[in-house]
Order: C-alpha cells, then structure tokens, then sequence
C-alpha cells in the first residue's frame, strides 16, 4: 500500500525508484462497499440542495447578477469634470502604458488655456482589451477609471471599438457600481473625497435618473 | 541602481564540479563569471560527453534535466547561445551550461540520449531560432505550424508578422510504430482533437488502434502558441505581467509572483512584508484552486461528474478572493514588480478564515466518494504508471513527479517567500499513475491549507503593499498629483518603463503542476533582451505518447487529465 512519507529535510539522496508501487485495493474496496459511503455523500447533497440548505453557485444570469467587489476591473469610464466635460488631458500615458495597446488618442487644444489639451478620438478597443487596469495605473488626472460593468457584447467588431462618447456615457451607475480606479472608498474615504472626478460622474448620474433622464 | 544580488549558495557535502571538469580537455570548459547560478561556458564538440559525465559522475549526479533554450545577440560573432540548466536531485546543486554557436555555423549536438526530456525542448530551439540539432530522431517545428516561415525568436524577426498555414502544410503525425507485425489490414488510425473536450485545451492526439489499444501515438501542440517570449522582449517588465497570467491560467497568480521575483531580483529590490505574506497565501489558494480543477476534470473524464461541482465550488470561492484583492478572477494581475497592485482589502483575512473552514468538507466529500471507490481505482491504479528515475530523466516536476516518489519540491529544496517560516511537508507517493497524481494533489490541498493557516495566525504584517521606491514603483495617486517629484517618477515609469540593469537572472517557483522558472536577460533598456519561461508541463506532456502506448484509448483520456497540461503554458 502506498502511504504518503513526509519528508522535512530538502531533497533525497540516493537512487530514485526503478519501479512503481501502486496502491493496492484491499478486499473490502473489492467488494464495492465503499460506494455506499459515495451515495451517503450524494444523498446528503440532495437533500440539502432541496431544502436551501447548500449555498448555490448557479447564478441566472441575466437576472441574477454577480457580486463583485469595488476593484472590478470592468468596462472603462471617461470621468468629466463638474461641468461634464471630458476630464482627460490626452497626455498619453494610458495609451503608452497599455499592454496590449489598445487604446487610440487623437489630442486637440483645449479653448482653456490652464487645460490645454484634451482627446478630440479617445478609443478603447474593448476586443483587444485584457482589463489589466494599467491605463488606470498610469492616469496621472484620475481621468479613465474601471467600472463594474463586464456585460459586453457587440454585433460587429467595429462596435467594439468604444469611443469617448460612450466611454462618457453614465451608466446608471451609482456608487456600488464603480470598479478599480485610484480610490476605495472602503479604505480612503478622504482622499476618494479629495479626488471627486469618480464621484462626480456618479452625481451627475444620479440627478440625470432623478430627472426622469 | 542596486546591483545584481549574489547568487545563492550551493554546497553540499560531496558535490564536486571540479571532478567532471578534470577528466576535459583545459580551456574547453570556462566558468562564466557574474553569473547568477554557476554556470559553464562549453565548447559545442565535448557538450554530449559532458553531459553525460555531468549526469552520471557520482560527484555531479545533475540528473534532472531542468530547460534548455536559445538566446541571439546578433553583435557577437557566436550568435547564438544555448543555455543548459540542470538539477542535480541527490546533491540539490544547479549547473548552466551554456554553448555559443555561430551563424554559418548554427548546429548543436542533441541531447536526446542523455536525457528523453530534452526531445521537445530541441525542436522549440529548432522552431524558435533556426538552430540545427544534430542527431535529434525527428527534428520539426513545434510551436509554429509547418507553413510557418523564418524563426521567431531571432532579433531580427518582426513580431508583427502573420503566415497563414495551407493545407499541404498540415502536420504529418510520426508514429514509432512496433516493428515486426505490419498487419495494417488491422490498424485504425484515429485523430483526437484540437477540439475535443476530453483534450482539455488545444492538442491534437493521433493515435494507432489495434482494436481498442494504441499502438503508436502523436501529439501536435501549438494551438494557443503565442510567442509569449517574443512579446515580452516588445513590452517594457512591468507590462509583461498580464502577459504571465495566460501562461498557466488555472493559477495565474503564481505566475505573477514568479516572473516579478525575477525581476526584482535583477533590481535587488525586495517586496515589503506584507506582499510577500499576501503572496505565499494567494499561490497557495491558488494552488488548492489548480488542483481541485485538475482533479474535477480528471474525474469528468473518468465519469464522475460529482465530484467536479464539489471542487469547482472551492475554485469558484477562490476567485472571489482574488477578484476582491485585485479585480479580476482569472487573469488576475495581482503583482506587481516590488510587491502588490492594490493594498489588501480590510476583510482579506476574514475571507481567507472562511474559505479555510470552507474547502475542507469538500475535500472531504470528493475523498469519501472515490477514494475508496473501486469503479476510480480500476479505472485510475496503474494506468500511465512512470517510475521515479525515467520521470526525473524526462524532465518531470511537480506533483506528477511526487506521485512517482521523488521528493522535489522548489518550495523545500529553494525556500522562497514565507515557505521555510511553516512548517509542512511535502507529501510524496510510490505508485506513479493516474490514481497517485490524483492522491498527490489532495494531500498537497491539505499541506496548502496549513501553510495558510499558520500565515493567518502570524497576522497580516504592517506597511506598504509594495515598496518604496520610485524607480521601480509608481507613486500613490495621492503623492502623484499633489506633488511635482512624484509627478516626474511617474511619467518616467510610465514612459521608460522600469530601468532593469544589464544581467541575468533566473527563479524558480513552484507552480501548480511543477518547477517554473523564468530566465531573464536584460540590456539595461527597459524592455526585456530575452525572457523565457520554463513551462513545467512542456516535458511532462511529451512523455504522453510513451504513457499510453500499450494502454487502451480510454485510459489515455483519463491520464491526460491527471497530467494537469496547460494549454496556455505549454504553447505560451
Ligand atoms: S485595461 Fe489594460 S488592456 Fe485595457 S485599455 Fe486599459 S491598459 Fe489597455
Ligand atoms: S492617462 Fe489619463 S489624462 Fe492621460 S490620456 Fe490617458 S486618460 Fe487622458
């Protein structure tokens, strides 16, 4: 019968074994006994699924939808500023940090002289994406963060590339909602409130919903 | 800058390298200097004998043969450089060796008889660089399709390059069919797979038939090949780590912590406390995680069903965890190069505590059902049985290496991270087949759960999730907009990548189904010059002919699954 050696030094000396030693069944494993001990386990299932007794890792998506924590890295958002305009100041650095460089930027002037650049195209080609979070690692303006959102699907491939519109567009995201950015609020209330730009966003969602929008 | 660390120290009593390198001729074995293992520069004309004399001198004993691959550097007049990693088990001692060749000139003498493992390993140098393997029974691409045109690896290759593969391309299997009888009126051959569900991934079984016995198998991998190392030299280190998740996607986790220990290595840098203690317990979830999905569908294929939900359970609540520290379940990306992506969530150790007092009944349920269950043993005793010594000749690691009663664990024989701070074992079992690779990987579960537990009860550390060092870490978001300094290190990290001095390096981890190495090599200019990853199920799945010759094609399903073969990391 093969039995597990434990072994605590580093490793072993000597030859390595030449043949095999296979566990051998005794005469009760033979006898087929054990499956009844099998079935008890099975049984035991049963009846805890019938009565909800056993948690149930089905979910009937879309009805049902995942829990997932505030670091989701989900579908990507645009922040804006206060007075919705696109808070990214096309400096770049998400695009050149993006491992699988799928995002697409085509700078304009900014008529504010104290912004001076913003995205005229801002693409993310959600096919090519791989959710890694590091365009939201290399932000230097809180300007793109991850949402919670992960239902995406497209008819065609050009859909897929998501433009700053839609990137824009408030979901009916509320706070709950929000996916991995700079800030947990769970950790650092003060500096998440320092840094509005996410909340903003979520505000102005919000009053949108309020307003029958 | 931090220099290169010294490499680590290798004495063992009786372990003499000077023995073999008398019986050579002077100057024909040189010691590279610097280098992060001991390592040999070889003339290519005595490298068979060597290694001969490497593997069977009672001083030397390097009977495991670890990796081999190709490396170019287009300036030298050698041009290319093989590299050689050995493992002596009895003495635990690492040998490179490495051999130059030049480009008109670009044949090395194969190893093929010295040791089996290294069959797989000389035609991914073939397919990858171009390189001539002198004496290799059957030498042809591997990774890349027969269509395929040019060498991949070569630095003068664009990694943009696409070749579509044509019909009169298509793979020819080579069967080593048994001499003597060629009674083919008998003979079926059957093709299984690339899309097969029983092939878990993208292999392509050949098979000859007698009846319901293989007589003579091929396999053709290369699928999911994507030229990993290709990509990581067009990327800067830091980007190359969501590339490692796709590697052995089942414990992505595990690659992460491997590839970033090589980087930081090369820096000299460290990951603070607390990342190194997140890391030990996340590899170990994930290695229970890999296990119980190894062990689930090893099951699947055997009929049964059950015990997948029961250990899909555990997997699903593991990927809630790693999906609270770090936003994704699968892919998680969860390193970074000196420590962490994200400090730990406030409930990471109550998480842990519920998911250790959860995954024990469940182990306990798949063990009550088919432990003692003879339909399983019968299907599973003694089916695709290696010994120990033919494993270690054909470059096993892991669990799969275990089962068959060789104790090699890096986790032991290298302690990284938190491991040599627990106290564990590692479990090791005689019979070599289906159903103790299966027993292996329960056992190793119950070994994780305890590493994690005594790493819970320490207490999470103090301090920073990854270290403090601008040069290697981004600042917080907090000092990166309110201060100028910070501004600065951030857009230089970002724009020029991490500045990894000129060196080498290679670390081992072990991964869910064996030793996983990356060797790394850097110029000193942000992007990687090389990077490999030794792919522990590469020479694992290339014994899988010789497992199931002989055996019946059913069996073959089932002992594919307890191989625990990643697509994602074998193709890479
Ligand atoms: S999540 Fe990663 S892959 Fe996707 S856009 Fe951002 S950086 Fe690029
Ligand atoms: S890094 Fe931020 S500010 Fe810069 S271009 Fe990307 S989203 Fe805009």
């Amino acid at each position: 019968m093969s039995q597990p050696i434990a072994q605590t030094t580093t490793p072993v000396a000597g030859p390595h074994p030449t043949e095999t030693r296979p566990y051998r069944q005794s005469l009760y494993e033979k006898s087929y006994l054990p499956l009844l001990g099998g079935m008890l386990v099975t049984i035991r299932h049963f009846f805890k699924n019938i009565f909800g007794l056993n948690k149930s890792y089905t979910i009937e998506y879309p009805e049902e939808r995942r829990d997932y924590s505030h670091r989701f890295r989900g579908h990507h958002i645009l922040t804006t500023r206060p007075d919705g305009s696109v808070r990214c100041v096309a400096c770049f650095l998400c695009a050149q940090n993006c491992p699988a460089e799928c995002i697409h930027i085509e700078a304009g002037e900014h008529p504010d002289v104290n912004i001076e650049k913003y995205p005229v195209v801002y693409e993310i080609d959600m096919l090519r994406c791989v959710f890694c979070g590091y365009c939201v690692d290399a932000c230097p303006e809180e300007a793109i963060i991850m949402s919670n959102n992960y239902d995406m699907a497209y008819f065609t491939r050009d859909q897929s590339i998501v433009g700053k519109s839609d990137l824009m567009k408030p979901y009916t995201f509320d706070e709950n909602l929000l996916g991995y950015r700079p800030s947990f609020p769970e950790e650092d209330v003060k500096r998440a409130q320092m840094r509005r730009g996410a909340f903003d966003l979520v505000a102005a969602a919000k009053q949108a919903q309020a307003n029958g929008g | 800058m931090p220099t290169l660390a010294p490499p680590p120290p290798e004495t063992r009593v009786g372990y003499d390298l000077d023995a073999v390198r008398a019986k050579f001729p002077a100057g024909s074995i040189t010691t590279q200097e610097g280098a992060p293992w001991p390592t040999w520069i070889v003339r290519r004309e005595i490298l068979v004998d060597l290694a001969r004399e490497l593997r069977d001198n009672p001083a030397t004993r390097l009977d495991l043969f670890v990796d081999l691959f190709g490396v170019d550097y287009p300036d030298r007049a050698e041009r290319f450089e093989v590299v050689y990693n050995l493992y002596s088990l009895p003495f635990h001692a690492r040998l490179f060796l490495k051999v130059a060749v030049r480009e008109d000139d670009a044949v090395v003498p194969s190893l093929v008889k010295i040791w089996k493992g290294v069959d797989w390993f000389e035609r991914e140098l073939y397919d990858m660089f171009g390189l001539h393997v002198e004496g290799h029974p059957h030498l042809r691409r591997i990774l890349c399709h027969e269509g395929f045109q040019g060498h991949p690896l070569r630095k003068d290759y664009d990694a943009a390059r696409r070749w579509i593969l044509t019909e009169d391309k298509i793979y020819k299997p080579h069967f080593d069919l048994p001499d003597g009888e060629d009674d083919l009126f008998e003979r079926m051959t059957i093709n299984i797979g690339p899309s097969h569900p029983a092939m878990h991934g993208t292999f392509r079984l050949m098979a000859v038939l007698d009846g319901e016995t293989i007589i003579a198998s091929d396999i053709e991998i290369g699928y999911l090949h994507r030229c990993f190392e290709k990509m990581a030299e067009t990327h800067n280190w830091q980007q190359v780590i969501p590339y490692t998740d796709r590697l052995n996607y089942c414990s992505a986790f595990i690659n992460n912590v491997g590839y970033c220990k090589t980087v930081e290595k090369m820096l000299g840098v460290e990951a603070p406390p607390k990342a190194v203690w997140a890391r030990t317990i996340l590899s170990e979830f994930s290695r229970i995680m890999d296990h119980c999905v190894c062990n689930g569908t090893t099951l699947v294929d055997a009929g049964a069903l059950t015990n997948f939900w029961y250990m899909f359970q555990i997997r699903e609540e593991i990927y809630g965890l790693l999906e609270s520290v770090c936003g994704a379940r699968l892919t998680v990306s969860a390193c970074r190069i000196g420590g962490l992506i994200q400090n730990l969530p406030p409930d990471f150790e109550a998480r842990c505590r519920t998911l250790l007092t959860m995954i024990p009944p469940f182990i306990k349920d798949v063990e009550d059902l088919v432990d003692k269950n003879r339909i399983w043993l019968d299907r599973s005793v003694g089916i695709a049985s290696i010994t120990g010594a033919e494993a270690v000749n054909w470059g096993w690691t892991g669990p799969c290496l275990r089962a068959s009663g060789v104790a090699y664990d890096v986790r032991k024989a290298y302690p990284y991270d938190l491991y040599d701070t627990v106290e564990w074992e590692v479990p090791v079992l005689y019979g070599g087949d289906v159903y103790d690779r299966y027993r292996i990987r329960m056992l190793e579960i119950r070994q994780s759960l305890s590493i994690i537990r005594q790493l819970l009860d320490r207490g999470m550390p103090e301090g920073p999730h990854i270290v403090d060092d601008p040069h290697v870490a981004l600042p917080s978001k907090d000092a990166c907009y309110n201060q100028m300094e910070a501004m600065i290190y951030h857009f230089k990290l970002i724009m020029d990548g991490i500045q990894v001095p000129a060196g080498e390096a290679y670390t081992m981890v072990e991964g869910a189904n064996g030793e996983l190495g990356f060797y790394a090599i850097s110029d000193g200019t942000g992007k990687p010059y090389r990077l490999h990853c030794r792919p522990p199920c590469f020479p694992i799945f290339s014994t899988f002919p010789q497992l199931i010759n002989g055996g019946s094609l059913s069996d073959s399903i089932v002992s594919l699954g307890g191989l625990n073969v990643i697509a994602g990391e074998l193709e890479r």
